[in-house]
């Protein structure tokens, strides 16, 4: 039953985009919510460490697969009417994971990314789930053992693995954007465009806890396209007219900007068309209740917007969370090149067949990629010294 | 073809001066919502010098246009610093123009000013005539001495200006002199060493010296109560019930109009509503005494008020667009026959107002002009979110199509200055956008309103600036009856 809600293609089911406000490169486009089932509500939890080390296997501090990163803040999720109200707005600080001194710094063990807390209540990092679900699902190396992979590659796979991102705040331009930005009574989630180009959607259950989730934004991680556009001053003026034609009232004028309004909202569609409307690769994470929490990945073909994500769905199948990450090209690159080798199962002369090209050039893009320590050291060598003499 | 170029050149100079002006009502170089205060004040700092280098006529009779204080200080500075006309007849108004703005400032503004001229390094013989004139205009100097002790102190030796009787030795030896005639010297001077002193002194002489001598913070606001002026009682109000003092009494019968709307809306929601009645009084009282001082009779008039989130200022100016917003909502009532008000996000009662959601003002423009006013005015800082550009398209489409013959007035009331446009952000070419800094200015601006339509020539606008300073200079505050200067210092 769970298999067939999970999602195949992200809708806009039941939101609205209204139109966008600009400061600089970024335009923040608003998502607006007309009806709101009221029984999924989000609460944000403050971690002020300077590092976190979230166990993904076994019990807390026990030896086993960690996911490190710089985590600021969890969401706390609660679901079912009765108790929904009375946790929103309260500050119900658990003891949350383990707190370890480590010099004038503080690092917070905490246990597995989504995290049950009370009968109805549940913790999630935010993100991190969806690109800890994503270098799990394609980072995990060579499982038969092709005498081309090194012995490091074939009993560790790729660990340690590791993706940079961009933080919110390294970018002057997001933060006046988000102070600025003026909230809808009925907003519940934005999307992020910076130079016009969608860097990530969010989207919440419940207008209240959008606006108070709403500078989280800031500490949240992005694709490098935010910093790459950085330079680029102000995105283009995009002037929708009315037409004086039309108008013969005052009646007339108010359906022109009824009209004018929707425009914006179809054209945001229109811009946003690389993460809504395209078919996505999704996952069951957690059952609460009648949500489903799962997360996505979208085509991984590299000439394509690629993005990944979080969502939860409701027992209808509308989108009640969403939150996404844009892949920069070269996170494409990588993912896409393990994705078609774990397709032919880790073997190289099938793998180069089906991307339709010769195995030294697929030896020396793995090695572009920065995957070369899979291999061993011959295969590459002379992979390379093929493809000097071919060049 | 010399014709258009003298046209041309008469448009030039008629837009330049209404940038101005605009700039010079709304822009006091402190932070606002959208912009930081280090490119306003470079922004507004490029006009003055500009208009003062091509205008210097039009540039010293904008003092008495109505302008805000920090732009009547930067002009009498500036004005100091290029040194007097040649014309005689010139140096005479300019003379005249910068005396009466000078005594018309309320005097911590006029004193900074004095104090600037040293800091500037401004000391020609017209800027040391200047300061001893005002200084010997001032009822009570020996009050000012103690109240601007540093200010004023500057001014004299940067002067060279004489004091009469006890003042110089006060203002060089201050309290080590060992014993003063005048009362409230002496005063002072004991403040220093006996904490009882302290309560005959003003607030914020006090205020520091209780810091020295270790006096509780809700005892001094007690005690100091009875000498705390109206200003001073409304910016209290807060800080003393932080302090767990009581809170002093605020008389809001003599409160301005902008300063109590800026009260009201600091207030807490259940406060606004306990004490409904009393400050819906006290505000309609204001706005009356507004109209008092500058009548304005409006037939039907609608405003389109907007109170996003936008509307809440900055750390500088907290709250201020909406205050003017709530201001403008008495006073157009107050002087309207007809009066209706559109909010961007709808509230039921005005006083309950609060700075929140997105700049829909397309949504109350069309309820406004359905409603068919004689003039509408839209109180807001120009930035228009829910669809962007819509008031721009919308009253450019009205005027084309639903009113060409200009039966609605379209006027675009800004409290903001936008740093990068030299002026307050404008909602488009069919409203004509002025600025403002207090509610008090709307009956002035909308007179001012026609000069920035672009309907007027460029010698209306020099006619209307001369007739203000011919009636301002003419109508010197009398004594007794408190300006809104002095009301608002």
């Amino acid at each position: 039953m769970s298999r067939a809600r999970l999602i195949q293609r992200l809708e806009l089911q039941g939101l609205r985009l209204a139109p966008s406000q600009v400061w600089g490169q970024v335009r923040l486009v608003p998502v607006l919510r007309d009806e709101v089932r009221g029984d999924l509500r989000f609460a944000h939890r403050n971690y002020g460490d300077a590092l976190s080390a979230v166990t993904l296997q076994r019990e807390l501090a026990a030896p086993g697969l960690k996911y490190v990163s710089y985590i600021p803040h969890g969401l706390v999720m609660t679901w079912a009417h009765r108790q929904t109200e009375a946790v929103y707005g309260t500050r119900l600080q658990s003891q949350d994971g383990k707190k370890v001194e480590a010099g004038p710094f503080s690092v917070r063990l905490l246990h597995r990314m989504v995290h049950r807390e009370d009968r109805n209540q549940l913790r999630m990092l935010p993100l991190h789930l969806a690109m800890e679900g994503f270098l799990t699902r394609y980072f995990c190396g060579p499982d038969i053992a092709w005498s081309e992979y090194s012995r490091d590659g074939l009993s560790r796979g790729l660990n340690p693995r590791g993706e940079a991102s961009i933080p919110g705040w390294a970018s002057f331009a997001l933060d006046g954007a988000l102070r600025t930005f003026e909230l809808h009574e009925r907003q519940v989630g934005l999307l992020l465009f910076n130079a016009d180009e969608l860097l990530s959607a969010f989207i919440v259950a419940h207008p209240h806890d959008y606006r108070s989730l709403h500078r989280t934004l800031l500490e949240d991680f992005y694709g490098d396209l935010l910093l790459q556009y950085g330079y680029l001053q102000v995105v283009g003026d995009i002037g929708l007219r009315l037409d004086a034609s039309q108008v013969a009232s005052v009646a007339d004028l108010r359906a022109q900007v009824a009209r004018m309004r929707e425009d914006w909202g179809t054209f945001h569609g229109l811009m946003s068309g690389g993460l809504f409307g395209v078919e996505v690769t999704s996952r069951k994470v957690y059952e609460a209740g009648p949500f489903l929490l799962q997360h996505f990945h979208t085509s991984l073909v590299p000439s394509e917007e690629n993005h990944l994500g979080e969502a939860i769905t409701g027992p209808d199948g509308t989108l009640e969370y969403l939150k996404t990450y844009r892949l920069s090209a070269a996170q494409t690159r990588r993912a896409y090149l393990l994705q078609q080798l774990a397709g032919s199962q880790w073997n190289l002369d099938d793998t180069a067949k089906a991307l339709g090209s010769t195995r030294p050039d697929l030896v020396v893009r793995l090695h572009n990629a920065g995957f070369g320590y899979l291999l061993k050291p011959h295969v590459l060598e002379e992979a390379q010294r093929s493809m000097a003499r071919g060049r | 073809m010399a014709v258009a170029a003298e046209v041309r050149v008469e448009q030039v100079a008629r837009e330049d001066l209404v940038m101005f002006v605009n700039a010079c009502f709304s822009c006091t170089g402190q932070r606002e919502f959208y912009g930081d205060a280090r490119g306003q004040s470079v922004s507004i700092e490029f006009l003055h010098q500009y208009i003062l280098g091509n205008y210097r006529r039009l540039y010293r009779r904008t003092l008495a246009a109505g302008i805000n204080h920090f732009n009547q200080a930067q002009i009498i500075l500036n004005l100091l610093a290029i040194g007097s006309p040649v014309d005689v007849q010139e140096r005479r108004e300019e003379g005249a123009l910068i005396s009466a703005a000078l005594r018309r400032l309320p005097p911590q503004r006029a004193f900074r000013v004095l104090e600037s001229l040293r800091s500037r390094r401004i000391n020609n013989r017209r800027a040391r005539a200047i300061a001893r004139e005002y200084l010997s205009s001032r009822a009570d100097l020996a009050f000012d001495a103690v109240k601007y002790r540093a200010k004023l102190r500057a001014a004299v030796v940067h002067g060279h200006l004489k004091l009469e009787g006890e003042l110089g030795p006060f203002l060089f030896h201050g309290w080590k002199k060992r014993v003063y005639t005048q009362p409230l010297l002496e005063t002072f001077r004991k403040a220093h060493f006996a904490q009882e002193a302290l309560y005959e002194l003003p607030y914020t002489v006090a205020e520091g010296l209780a810091q020295k001598h270790g006096v509780p913070r809700d005892v001094f606001l007690q005690r100091i109560e009875p000498r705390l002026t109206q200003a001073e009682r409304l910016r209290l109000q807060e800080s003393a019930a932080r302090d767990g003092a009581e809170v002093p009494a605020v008389d809001l019968s003599r409160a301005p109009l902008t300063k109590l709307c800026l009260y009201v809306l600091a207030l807490k929601d259940e406060v606004r509503l306990e004490r409904r009645d009393e400050l819906h009084t006290a505000l309609e009282r204001a706005s009356a005494r507004v109209l008092a001082r500058a009548p304005a009779t409006l037939g039907r008039v609608a405003a389109v008020l907007d109170n996003s989130y936008s509307s809440s200022g900055s750390i500088q100016k907290r709250r201020r667009p909406l205050g003017v917003a709530l201001a403008s909502h008495y006073l157009l009532g107050a002087s309207a026959r007809e009066y209706r008000a559109f909010w961007t996000s709808p509230v039921d009662d005005p006083l309950r107002v609060v700075a929140r959601g997105q700049s829909d003002l397309a949504t109350p423009l069309l309820a406004a002009l359905e409603w068919g006013p004689d003039l509408v005015v839209i109180v807001s800082d120009g930035y228009d979110n829910d669809p962007p550009h819509a008031v721009a398209e919308l009253t450019r489409v009205f005027r084309e199509r639903l009113d060409p013959g200009r039966r609605t007035a379209l006027v675009h009331v800004n409290p903001v200055f936008d740093a990068d446009e030299y002026a307050p952000r404008s909602l488009g070419e069919a409203v004509a956008t002025v600025g403002v800094r207090d509610a008090e200015d709307v009956p002035t601006v909308l007179g001012f309103a026609r000069f920035a339509e672009g309907t007027a020539s460029l010698s209306e606008l020099e006619r209307y600036l001369a007739a203000r300073v011919a009636s301002w200079l003419d109508r010197e505050p009398r004594k007794g009856e408190p300006t809104r200067e002095e009301e608002e210092s």
